[in-house]
C-alpha cells in the first residue's frame, strides 16, 4: 500500500520525489546516529548479561524514537527554508508546493525508509528455503511483520502531517502527542510475540492518527461523504 | 592501446574520465553571455534566494526582438525570466538524472544478486597488479593503496593523453578510439553478460540465435550512440554500457582496493576539475574556446539537441521524447554549453538554436537538459554493487548507499545551480555513499538484526 501511495501521489511531481528522498535520508541519518549510540553502549557493557542487553536494547529503541522525531523537526526546518526559496523564485508569488503536501511527502519518506529497513531483509530471506517458527517462535512471524511494517509506514505518514501542522501553528501539544504516540507504538512492539498486544493497539492508534491528520488537512465528514458518493 | 589487458580495455580510460558535473558555459558570442549564465542555472530545491527581476511572460521579450541577426539578443529581463523557467524545470532535471542513475543501479544490483559470476574472484585487472590475498592486514592495506596508485596514475596518463590529442585536434584518432572501445563494450561484454545470465537461469540458447541477438544489439547500439537515434534508445544504451562496465569493475577489483579507488577517484575528480591546471578543466576550456560539441559516446544527456531546421522547440512539458541527438550535425550547432567528452562533466545546458534566425519565443520554451558523464554512472553503480555484493548479503546497506548517492547527486546539482560552472559529480555522492556503507554495515546492521530478532519496531 505504501508503494501504491508513492506511485499515485508522489511520482508525478519531481519536487515531491526529491522531498521524499531527502526525508528518507534524514530518517537514515537518525537511524545511523541512534545505532551508533546503541553500539557504543553495547560495546561498553557486558555481553553476557541478558537483562542488561535487553535493557540496553529498550534504551536504544527509545533513544532512536526520540532521535527520529528530532530529525523530523530538523527536516521541517529545512523545508521551511526551502519553501521560502521556492516562493521567492516562483513566478506568481506562491510556492509550487504547500507545506501540507511537504508534510505528507516527508511523512511518506520517513515511513518508506523505516518500512524498507524493517522488511527488506525479511523479504529476502522469505524467498529462500526454510520454515517459519521452527524453533518454537510464532508461525505468524512474516505476516505480523508485514502488518506491523505497514501500520508503521502509515503512522509515519500521519505523524508527519500532524507534526508539521503542530510546528506551523506552534501547537506544542500536537508535537508532544506525536512523540508520545511513537514511543507508545514502539513500546507496544515489545509485547511481541504476544501479537494481540502490539498489533491491535497499533492499528487503533493508526486509525486515530489518520482521522486526526485528515481533520487537520482540512477534511471533514462531509468531504468524505461527497467523495465516496461522487465516485459511485 | 594494444597493451591493455583484454578485459579492461581502452574503453576503461575514457570511461573513467567522465565523472563530473559541469554547468553550461557560455559560447564565444558575447551577447550570449548573460542569457547563458542565467539560463543554465536551475535547481530543484531552489535554495538560491536570488529574486528574479521581472516576471513578465515570454511575449514581451519576444516582441522586442526581431533579430534576423546571427545572434539573438537577450535582455536582462530575459535572463531573469530564463532563471525562473529553469528553476521551475530544475526539479525535473534532477529527476531526469535520478531515473537513469536508479535504473543503472537496479540493473547492477539485480545482476550481482542473481548471477554468481560477478562475485567470484577470477583474477585481477592489469591495472591492479597487487594481490590482496595476503594474510596480514597491513600488507593488504599496502597492496590496496599501491593498486590505487597504479590505477589513478593510469587514469591521469590517459586523461593527459586525451587532452593533448584534443588540443592538437587529432579528432580522427579520438573518434576511432571511442568507436573501438564502444564496439568492444557492446559486443564482447554483452556476450559475456548474456552468457552468464543464461547460465544462471539455465536457459539454453544456440549460437546462431546468440549471434543474431548480439549482432543486432551491438549494431543498433553503435548507431545510436555515435550517430543518430531516438533519445530514449540512446539513453537506454548508455545505461546498459555503464552497467556492464560497472559489473566488470566489481568483478575484477579486489575488495579493499575497490573502496580505496573509489575514494581516490573522487579526490582526483575534485582536483582535476577544479584546479586551474587540472587536465579536465583544460579540456573544458579548450572545448569552450572552440565552441565544439561533446563526444556523444561518453556523456549521458537527458534532453535533446535541436537538429538543424527545427522550427519549433519542444516545450518542457513534452519532455525529451522524440528528438534526436544529432551528433553528426554538431559542427553546425552552437552549443551553449561545452564539456569535453572525456572530461568528467555534466552540465545544465539549454539546447542551442541552430538556425540563426531563431526567434525568441522559441528560445523561451527551450527544453533544458542536464548532462552527466558516463563515468559517474559507472562509479555510482560500482559503489552500490559492491555494497550489494559484499555487505553480508544485507539489503539495508544497499538501500542506504542508494539513498546516499541520490542525495549526493541532488546536492551536486544544487551546487551546480549556485556556481554555474563545471563541477565534479563524484565527490559528494561517493563520500556520502562510502560513509553510509561503512556505517550501515558496521553500526546499523547489528542494531537492526537485534531488533528484528525480537521483532521490535522503532
Amino acid at each position: 500500500p505504501a508503494f501504491g501511495l508513492f506511485i499515485f501521489t508522489i511520482a508525478r511531481d519531481p519536487l515531491r520525489i526529491i522531498i521524499l528522498i531527502a526525508g528518507a535520508f534524514f530518517w537514515l541519518v537518525s537511524l545511523l546516529l541512534s545505532s551508533l549510540i546503541w553500539f557504543i553502549a553495547v560495546k561498553a557493557s557486558d555481553p553476557q548479561d541478558e537483562r542488561l542487553q535487553k535493557g540496553l536494547l529498550i534504551f536504544g529503541v527509545m533513544f532512536s524514537v526520540l532521535l527520529q522525531e528530532a530529525f523530523r523537526f530538523l527536516y521541517y526546518k529545512l523545508l521551511r527554508k526551502a519553501i521560502e526559496g521556492l516562493v521567492a523564485l516562483s513566478e506568481d508569488g506562491c510556492s509550487p508546493i504547500s507545506i501540507q503536501q511537504m508534510a505528507y511527502v516527508a511523512g511518506v519518506g520517513f515511513g518508506l525508509m523505516s518500512g524498507a529497513f524493517s522488511m527488506i531483509n525479511l523479504l529476502a530471506d522469505a524467498l529462500g528455503p526454510g520454515t517459519v517458527g521452527i524453533h518454537g517462535d510464532s508461525q505468524l512471524y512474516f505476516l505480523t511483520s508485514a502488518f506491523m511494517t505497514m501500520v508503521l509506514i502509515f503512522l509515519h505518514t500521519f505523524w508527519g502531517i500532524i507534526f508539521f501542522h503542530g510546528c506551523e501553528h506552534r501547537r506544542w501539544w500536537e508535537i508532544a502527542a506525536v512523540i508520545i504516540m511513537h514511543l507508545t507504538v514502539s513500546g507496544l512492539s515489545f509485547c511481541n510475540p504476544l501479537y494481540v498486544g502490539s498489533l491491535v493497539p497499533s492499528y487503533l492508534l493508526m486509525a486515530a492518527a489518520a482521522a486526526w491528520a485528515y481533520l487537520l488537512s482540512g477534511g471533514s465528514a462531509q468531504n468524505l461523504r461527497r467523495f465516496l458518493l461522487c465516485k459511485c | 592501446m594494444i597493451t591493455f589487458m583484454n578485459n579492461s580495455d581502452s574503453e576503461e580510460e575514457p570511461c573513467n574520465e567522465r565523472t563530473s558535473l559541469m554547468s553550461a558555459e557560455s559560447p564565444p558570442v558575447p551577447s550570449y553571455q548573460d542569457g547563458l549564465q542565467a539560463s543554465e542555472a536551475g535547481e530543484a530545491q531552489a535554495h538560491r534566494k536570488r529574486r528574479a527581476g521581472s516576471s513578465r511572460g515570454p511575449n514581451n521579450i519576444a516582441g522586442g526582438e526581431t533579430s534576423g541577426s546571427f545572434v539573438p539578443v537577450r535582455e536582462c529581463i530575459l535572463e531573469n525570466e530564463e532563471e525562473e523557467l529553469t528553476l521551475k524545470y530544475g526539479a525535473k532535471h534532477v529527476i531526469m538524472l535520478f531515473v537513469p542513475v536508479t535504473l543503472c543501479m537496479i540493473v547492477v544490483v539485480a545482476t550481482i544478486k542473481s548471477v554468481r559470476f560477478y562475485t567470484e574472484k577470477n583474477g585481477q585487472l592489469i591495472y591492479t597488479p597487487f594481490s590482496e590475498d595476503t594474510p596480514s592486514v597491513g600488507q593488504r592495506l599496502l597492496n590496496s593503496v599501491l593498486n590505487t596508485i597504479v590505477m589513478i596514475s593510469v587514469i591521469i596518463v590517459m586523461t593527459v593523453f586525451l587532452v593533448l590529442l584534443y588540443k592538437y585536434r587529432c579528432y580522427k584518432f579520438i573518434h576511432g578510439w571511442l568507436i573501438l572501445s564502444s564496439l568492444m563494450l557492446l559486443f564482447l561484454f554483452t556476450y559475456i553478460y548474456l552468457g552468464e545470465v543464461l547460465k544462471t537461469y539455465n536457459v539454453a540458447m544456440d549460437y546462431p540465435t546468440l549471434f543474431i541477438v548480439i549482432w543486432n544489439f551491438g549494431a543498433v547500439g553503435m548507431i545510436c550512440i555515435h550517430w543518430k537515434g531516438p533519445l530514449q534508445l540512446q539513453q537506454a544504451y548508455l545505461i546498459m554500457i555503464s552497467a556492464l562496465m560497472a559489473l566488470v569493475f566489481i568483478k575484477y577489483l579486489p575488495e579493499w582496493s575497490a573502496w580505496v579507488i573509489l575514494g581516490a577517484i573522487s579526490i582526483y575528480d575534485l582536483m582535476a576539475v577544479l584546479c586551474p591546471k587540472g587536465p579536465l578543466r583544460m579540456l573544458v576550456e579548450t572545448a569552450q574556446e572552440r565552441n565544439e560539441p561533446i563526444f556523444p559516446a561518453l556523456i549521458y544527456s537527458s534532453a535533446m539537441m535541436w537538429t538543424v531546421g527545427m522550427a519549433k522547440p519542444d516545450t518542457a512539458a513534452r519532455g525529451s521524447s522524440q528528438q534526436t541527438w544529432d551528433a553528426a550535425e554538431d559542427g553546425r550547432e552552437h552549443l551553449r554549453s561545452h564539456s569535453h567528452a572525456e572530461s568528467q562533466m555534466s552540465e545544465m545546458r539549454s539546447p542551442v538554436p541552430t538556425h540563426p534566425v531563431t526567434s525568441l519565443e522559441e528560445l523561451e520554451e527551450e527544453e533544458r537538459g542536464v548532462k552527466l558523464g558516463l563515468g559517474d554512472f559507472i562509479f555510482y553503480s560500482v559503489l552500490v554493487g559492491k555494497a550489494a555484493a559484499t555487505a553480508s548479503g544485507d539489503w539495508n546497506t544497499t538501500l542506504a548507499c542508494f539513498v546516499a548517492i541520490l542525495i549526493g547527486l541532488c546536492l551536486t546539482l544544487l551546487l551546480l545551480a549556485v556556481f554555474k560552472k563545471a563541477l565534479p559529480a563524484l565527490p559528494i555522492s561517493i563520500t556520502f555513499g562510502l560513509i553510509f556503507y561503512f556505517s550501515t554495515d558496521n553500526l546499523v546492521r547489528p542494531f537492526m538484526d537485534t531488533l528484528a530478532s525480537h521483532q521490535l519496531y522503532i
